[in-house]
């Protein structure tokens, strides 16, 4: 088992014939992801030749879902397009959708967003996110497929790079999936979703929470560990250093409060009984002594 | 990107938001001017992005034109909590008789966005936040439908507002969210919205913050940046593309991805601390693709800190192999020459990495030495700045 994606995960890549596109559908499918088709407005009708296979290109995720039954996409497509892509995608009523795009306004991501709960019929990871992976099952995004193996520990990170290093650091151990699920103010799946995933999920033991400052995500998430998670959760949390953010202005300081802080967020999780490592290596550390390895 | 309080109050012009005649000043003659023109009594503000001003005198009255040039000479030049005064806004003085607030943000924590409205404006917003949340009413909006009359109905009836103001305040409600939405802010807060006591709905005070992702749909947002603020090797990091912030440290630091470097930092610190507190110089993500120009122009920037006393470049190597991440190490060192003058720490990990740490053992450059985990490395960069 593994969470949102599987082997049986049949993607189409929004924006497929754009450089960024091609050259992660090319990795995709290098890593077993069964990709059947792109979409791209005013290029249907087309087709793509990637490293021998064959994909058609169509005008709408609609018409991509009725030819291949895809049911997961993943999105390439640039800022100022974005938009419309996801919203092109909830209409299609396409069941997971990975917005990948960095630097979408908040208005765009805030609209779609929105549209996808009033919708309820797509879950939405991201946006500005490097996807999720389920090692040897499906890789949906960036994220390199050659850094581990399949295992008992899922993985939930708002950052790319940090996943990719606590992957690393437990590489001879796996994962059931590791996802990222982006820095940005409005993210379609949150620490929450992902850490109620994991618990319902047979295959994963335990699980690595990676946060960052800003927002309130880990100290709900720490709410949400309290009352529901089981499993053992390591956690590690990014920015401790990093200079106080820009005046907000008394409406940003109301809504945030004492919340937001790298500390605020450490003293949330430890207290809802998460081992929280001062680097991640040391998280790693922590994790390895759960799972005796 | 946060405004100045002048650009907030053009911005709501421009939309037809009530707001009173100003105009802006860099010296205490033009401030004599601007008040001549205005006429009467006007008020001098401080333009800074930083809360707090008015306690801490940045806001004076002024009776007429002579006095005006006399306090805009006082509060040019001040420092506020850490902010320099370069420009001082001369407004037309309203007589208050009742202060609101209102403002509408992006509420992460729902992801949507939010209306907050309260009867008890004015400077100590936060504190009644905080004594009194009863008093502050949070309204959710959606994103898709907006403010309609009927949901700024909504949100004077959840802040009790006055029978009297309630159509006025329901006018600058509409008015406000098309400011939100059409110049793609994430929080436009007016503090105080005020009545004046010959019963005029007019904004005293406005924060804006715009969106830097929504900047391709308005060019004219370009115009409104603070060049004066942003520190030299700052704004020489932009004119490459780098995304770097200056900090008060000794280790220069270079990463690939924001949350690995500031990973880096946090790593840095700890490290520092048995180095008599050692710090981190600065953040600098040189994101996925770190060629060899992008390597060469991060470190130029890096090694044009005298404050930096040792470099530590952590990448992983994800997408981009470390193979080539060495190369453009090696590569930046040539282009630098002589420039390049300060110890470098170098850990590579992931994609190609034996490749990557041959190369630059091959390599042998006197400045580099290379470490194999962050923590190690952390602590060998610290450990080179204390000395």
């Amino acid at each position: 088992m593994s969470i949102f994606i599987n082997e049986k995960s049949i993607v189409i890549v929004q924006g497929m014939t754009g450089a960024e596109g091609t050259k992660h559908t090319k990795r995709m499918l290098a890593s077993g992801t069964k990709i059947v088709g792109g979409v791209t407005p005013g290029k249907g009708g087309q087709s793509v030749e990637i490293d021998g296979h064959t994909l058609p290109v169509f005008n709408t995720v609609a018409e991509a879902i009725s030819a291949t039954g895809a049911n997961t996409s993943v999105v390439f497509v640039p800022p100022k397009f974005a938009k419309a892509a996801v919203i092109d995608a909830i209409d299609a009523s396409m069941p997971l959708v990975v917005v990948i795009t960095e630097g979408i306004p908040v208005h765009d991501s805030a609209s779609f967003y929105a549209h996808a709960v009033s919708k309820g019929t797509t879950q939405i990871i991201g946006p500005n996110c490097p996807g999720l992976i389920s090692p040897g099952k499906s890789n949906v995004g960036i994220i390199p497929a050659d850094i581990t193996i399949n295992g008992p520990i899922g993985l939930v990170s708002k950052s790319g790079t940090l996943t990719y290093q606590m992957m690393y650091e437990l590489r001879d151990i796996g994962f059931s999936t590791a996802v990222g699920i982006g820095g940005d103010p409005v993210i379609g799946t949150t620490h929450i979703d992902c850490l109620r995933a994991f618990q319902d999920d047979p295959d994963t033991q335990a699980i690595v929470m990676i946060g960052e400052i800003g927002g309130d995500a880990e100290e709900r998430a720490a709410a949400f560990i309290s009352e529901y998670v089981t499993k053992p959760v390591v956690g590690y949390v990014a920015g401790f250093t990093a200079p106080e953010g820009k005046t907000m202005g008394h409406a940003g300081a109301i809504v945030s409060g004492s919340s937001g802080t790298a500390q605020g967020k450490k003293d949330a999780l430890e207290a809802a009984g998460v081992k929280v490592g001062k680097t991640p290596s040391e998280s790693a550390q922590l994790m390895r002594a759960i799972l005796g390895r | 990107m946060d405004l100045f309080e002048y650009q907030a109050r053009d911005l709501f012009e421009k939309h037809g938001l009530p707001v009173l005649p100003a105009a802006i000043a860099t010296t205490a003659d033009q401030a004599h001017d601007a008040a001549i023109k205005i006429g009467g009594k006007v008020v001098v503000k401080a333009q800074v992005k930083v809360g707090g001003r008015g306690k801490a005198g940045g806001v004076k009255v002024a009776a007429n034109a002579d006095e005006a040039k006399e306090k805009a000479g006082e509060i040019l030049g001040m420092d506020i909590k850490g902010h320099t005064v370069r420009t001082v806004m001369i407004a037309q003085a309203a007589p208050i008789d009742s202060e609101y607030y209102l403002a509408i943000l992006l509420d992460r924590s729902n992801r949507t966005f939010l209306v907050m409205a309260s009867v008890s404006g004015g400077m100590d917003i936060e504190e009644v936040a905080h004594t009194a949340p009863e008093k502050l009413a949070k309204i959710p909006v959606d994103a898709n439908i907006g403010i309609t009359p009927e949901k700024a109905k909504e949100i004077i009836a959840a802040a009790a507002f006055p029978a009297d103001v309630a159509a006025d305040v329901e006018k600058v409600l509409l008015t406000l969210w098309k400011v939100f939405q059409s110049e793609d802010a994430t929080l436009v807060e007016i503090n105080p919205l005020v009545k004046t006591v010959d019963g005029k709905i007019i904004a005293l005070d406005g924060k804006v913050t715009l969106d830097d992702n929504a900047g391709f749909r308005h060019p004219d947002h370009e115009a409104l940046i603070d060049h004066a603020a942003t520190n030299a090797l700052e704004a020489a990091a932009k004119e490459k593309d780098l995304n770097y912030v200056k900090l008060d440290g000794q280790v220069g630091i270079i990463g690939n991805g924001a949350g690995l470097v500031m990973s880096t930092l946090d790593v840095v610190a700890y490290a520092g601390e048995k180095f008599g507190g050692v710090r981190p110089a600065n953040f600098l993500d040189i994101g996925g693709g770190a060629s060899a120009q992008v390597m060469a122009d991060g470190l130029s920037i890096i090694l044009g800190d005298a404050d930096v006393k040792s470099v530590f470049v952590n990448v992983f190597g994800g997408i981009t192999a470390c193979d080539a991440v060495a190369n453009g190490i090696v590569q930046a060192l040539e282009l630098l020459g002589p420039k390049a003058s300060k110890p470098i720490i170098v850990r590579l990990d992931g994609n190609s990495v034996l490749e990557g740490r041959a190369i630059l053992k091959a390599a042998a450059h006197p400045l580099i030495e290379q470490v194999d985990t962050m923590d190690g490395a952390a602590n060998r960069a610290a450990e080179l700045a204390a000395k």
